[in-house]
């Protein structure tokens, strides 16, 4: 058995009978900075939902192991208590339900992050002013109005503030300017600094890797794992794309 | 200033007494007659000494509760047994009331509520007084010296000041004629509140009714009077959410707020009946010109439920904005809404309402927007949004709109929806389990009426959802 913090085995998964996800093996080391790429539709960000224990997928082979533990039969909620984070492409909204609120159920959710209320809103807003987040938007309704910028700022918040041992971004830089893009690269950085945590980065885009120090890539073509190496295949994909992994994806 | 403080507490403690005293004799009655019949009514009017007008008005209504029809246009009721109807006037000649019988669910949402005990067995119907009533006193006091009159009705009935005043509004804004059950209530009214804001007068905290308090029969065909004056403002909050358990299994209350010139009156209320309870309320207020009534309503409980506060808008600029919640689980079906009159130039009316349906529930919501001749300049807006938990639940809207008048403006909107399973993924995937996910979720559905709630009540309903979402999840 690997020791990897997390490590995917055979999986495969899909929805309604039809199979996205083929025979997928993955390892992500402890405290490493993993990169999942490829093109649009290649199913990375399902393989992201699939290890999160999404009940929309149907996982039909294969396990998910993490932490030495096996979690594919698991609910999202015990996975996440477990260490597991995912950070979405489209966080959704919660109408009525401020995202103080929010994050105050979420921690209580975790006994070691318990703490006074007082204690816990020094800290959150702490948070916000690391992520250049307007204060204000804790008093608003969770992710109503947010613009796609905020929305991604509070998931970067509330990663800093699970300190989870892993945490899948499922790109965290889509549609971002360049302003908010630098704050998720903060994030990230703080994440691996402050929680000494494992990164698995799903992305389609070179540019947010720029400022991280990755030890592999993983890339993934139509729902197949087809290749993976060292950072240095991030300037290689930057500059020939995904093209050249589709025969491997076809050999398949 | 003294002595004649002094004098009215004891006023006031003696009148309670009274009123308990009227249960305890009612309990060693036999009446077994299966009718309502006048002798009935006049038993009733006799216990509370009350002026003859109000028997002549009694009587007068239980002629037209014999005349009505029962209303067969909304969910039955056909669970009450109307024709044994004394048994719900007179729940103590048939059944001795004891802890014992209380429903075990009951005594289990008083748990996870954290009732304090000694209120308990009141809420149950099955004991008298409790603590609170210190509470009640002082809060009874303080507005007092305000000039405001904050008491139960029939005590303010026995002093001539207020007999007048009550005379000329009891049973005007809901006549008897109005429906079977206004008649019935008419007929065999008992306890409520009496609430007098004079002229100018603005009471800057909530006005809270302790139902708990009130006589037994109180929490079944209680009346509810509030006159707030030219010029003045009041809160006031009834009910709270514990569950209110009677063995009748019939409330058929009334509730009647007069809104002066430029007064202001919010008028908020939880109701959380037993789920055997057919609660059949009426509530109307009508505002002159520049008056404003809020209506805050969280309606929980009941087997069957019919509720549509109503607002007559009378004078010009005359303002009515409605929110309320509806939560029906298994094996209910509550009717609610709200019904508007615009009757004079450039009034406003608001409705939105949550209604919430699970495990089997029917929610239904009904309103009435009507827009007199006299309306020119006016506008109404409806809008009401359903949430279902699951496809055995159902939720309908019958909005009604009868507008006789041009340049009125009227918007209605509607949507049904569930909640999303990517939202419950999101929360889950922070470690939330799916049962505390949804509860969030729908926590947050009712926010537009649980903020408009003083703190202690907003945090009451968001347990009391807590509590009606469990076990909702599979």
């Amino acid at each position: 058995m690997s020791d990897a913090l997390l490590s995917v085995r055979n999986l495969s998964a899909g929805v309604d009978g039809k199979e996205i996800l083929h025979s997928v093996d993955l390892d992500v080391e402890e405290g490493g900075v993993h990169v999942l790429m490829g093109p649009n539709g290649a199913g990375k960000s399902t393989l992201g939902h699939v290890i999160m224990g999404e009940p929309t997928y149907d996982v039909t082979g294969g396990t998910i192991t993490f932490g030495g533990e096996d979690v594919t039969e698991l609910s999202p909620d015990k996975r996440s208590l477990a260490g597991m984070f995912l950070s979405f492409q489209a966080p959704v909204e919660i109408p009525g339900v401020p995202l103080s609120s929010f994050l105050r159920a979420i921690a209580s959710a975790r006994p070691e992050l318990d703490m006074k209320r007082k204690e816990f809103r020094k800290r959150v807003r702490e948070l916000a002013d690391e992520l250049d987040m307007d204060r204000a938007y804790l008093d608003r309704e969770l992710g109503v109005g947010f613009s796609g910028g905020e929305k991604k700022k509070v998931e970067m918040l509330q990663l800093l503030l699970l300190k989870p041992r892993l945490a899948i971004l499922d790109e965290a830089d889509s549609g971002l300017d360049v302003d908010a893009l630098s704050v998720v690269s903060r994030g990230m950085e703080l994440y691996r600094r402050e929680c000494n945590g494992t990164l698995l980065v799903i992305t389609h885009n070179t540019r947010i890797l720029e400022h991280l120090d990755v030890d592999k890539v993983h890339v993934m073509v139509r729902g197949s794992m087809v290749t993976e190496g060292d950072a240095s295949m991030i300037a290689d994909i930057d500059t020939n794309g995904f093209e050249q992994f589709e025969s491997l994806a076809q050999a398949r | 200033m003294t002595e004649s403080s002094e004098k009215k507490r004891t006023q006031v403690d003696d009148i309670d007494r009274s009123m308990y005293d009227f249960i305890k004799d009612e309990s060693n009655q036999e009446h077994l007659e299966a009718g309502l019949t006048p002798e009935i009514v006049r038993e009733i009017s006799e216990k509370k000494n009350e002026p003859d007008w109000m028997l002549e008005k009694r009587l007068k209504a239980l002629e037209i509760y014999h005349e009505l029809p029962i209303p067969d246009w909304g969910p039955s009721i056909a669970g009450l047994d109307m024709d044994h109807i004394v048994t719900y006037v007179k729940p103590e000649t048939d059944q001795q009331a004891s802890w014992d019988d209380v429903p075990e669910d009951i005594k289990d949402t008083f748990d996870r509520l954290g009732i304090p005990e000694a209120e308990r067995s009141y809420l149950a119907g099955v004991g008298a007084q409790y603590d609170s009533e210190l509470v009640y006193h002082s809060m009874q006091e303080s507005a007092s010296k305000m000039g405001i009159v904050y008491s139960g009705i029939e005590e303010a009935l026995e002093d001539p000041k207020w007999e007048g005043i009550i005379h000329d509004h009891f049973m005007k804004l809901i006549p008897p004629t109005d429906h079977k059950f206004a008649a019935l209530h008419g007929a065999v009214w008992s306890g409520g509140s009496f609430v007098y804001v004079p002229k100018g007068v603005q009471l800057d905290y909530p006005l809270q009714s302790y139902f708990r308090l009130n006589a037994r029969g109180a929490g079944q065909f209680e009346h509810t009077l509030i006159i707030v004056e030219d010029d003045a403002s009041l809160h006031f909050i009834e009910g709270c959410s514990a569950p209110k358990y009677n063995v009748a299994n019939l409330h058929a209350g009334a509730v009647e707020l007069f809104v002066g010139e430029r007064a202001h009156l919010r008028y908020s209320t939880i109701e959380n009946w037993s789920k055997n309870m057919y609660n059949l309320n009426t509530k109307r207020a009508i505002c002159k010109e520049g008056g404003d009534i809020e209506w805050i309503s969280g309606s929980f409980g009941s087997h069957v439920g019919y509720l549509y506060p109503m607002s007559i808008l009378n004078g010009r600029d005359a303002k009515s904005s409605f929110t309320g919640i509806t939560f029906a689980g298994a094996g209910q079906n509550l009717d609610t809404g709200c019904k508007v009159v615009l009757n004079a130039p450039r009034t406003k009316a608001s409705v939105e309402t949550k209604s919430i349906s699970k495990d089997g529930g029917v929610s239904t919501f009904r309103s009435s927007v009507v827009a007199t001749k006299n309306a020119e300049d006016s506008a109404a807006t409806v809008s009401c949004q359903s949430l279902m938990l699951d496809d055995r639940s159902r939720s309908d809207t019958i909005p009604a709109m009868d507008v006789k008048c041009k340049n009125v403006d009227i918007g209605h909107e509607a949507t049904i929806g569930r909640i999303g399973d990517d939202k419950v993924f999101y929360l889950m995937s922070r470690g939330l389990s799916e049962e505390e996910a949804r509860t969030m979720i729908v926590n947050g559905f009712a926010e537009p009426v649980s903020k408009e709630l003083p703190l202690e009540y907003a945090v009451e309903m968001n347990n009391l959802i807590k509590l009606e979402m469990e076990g909702a999840i599979g």
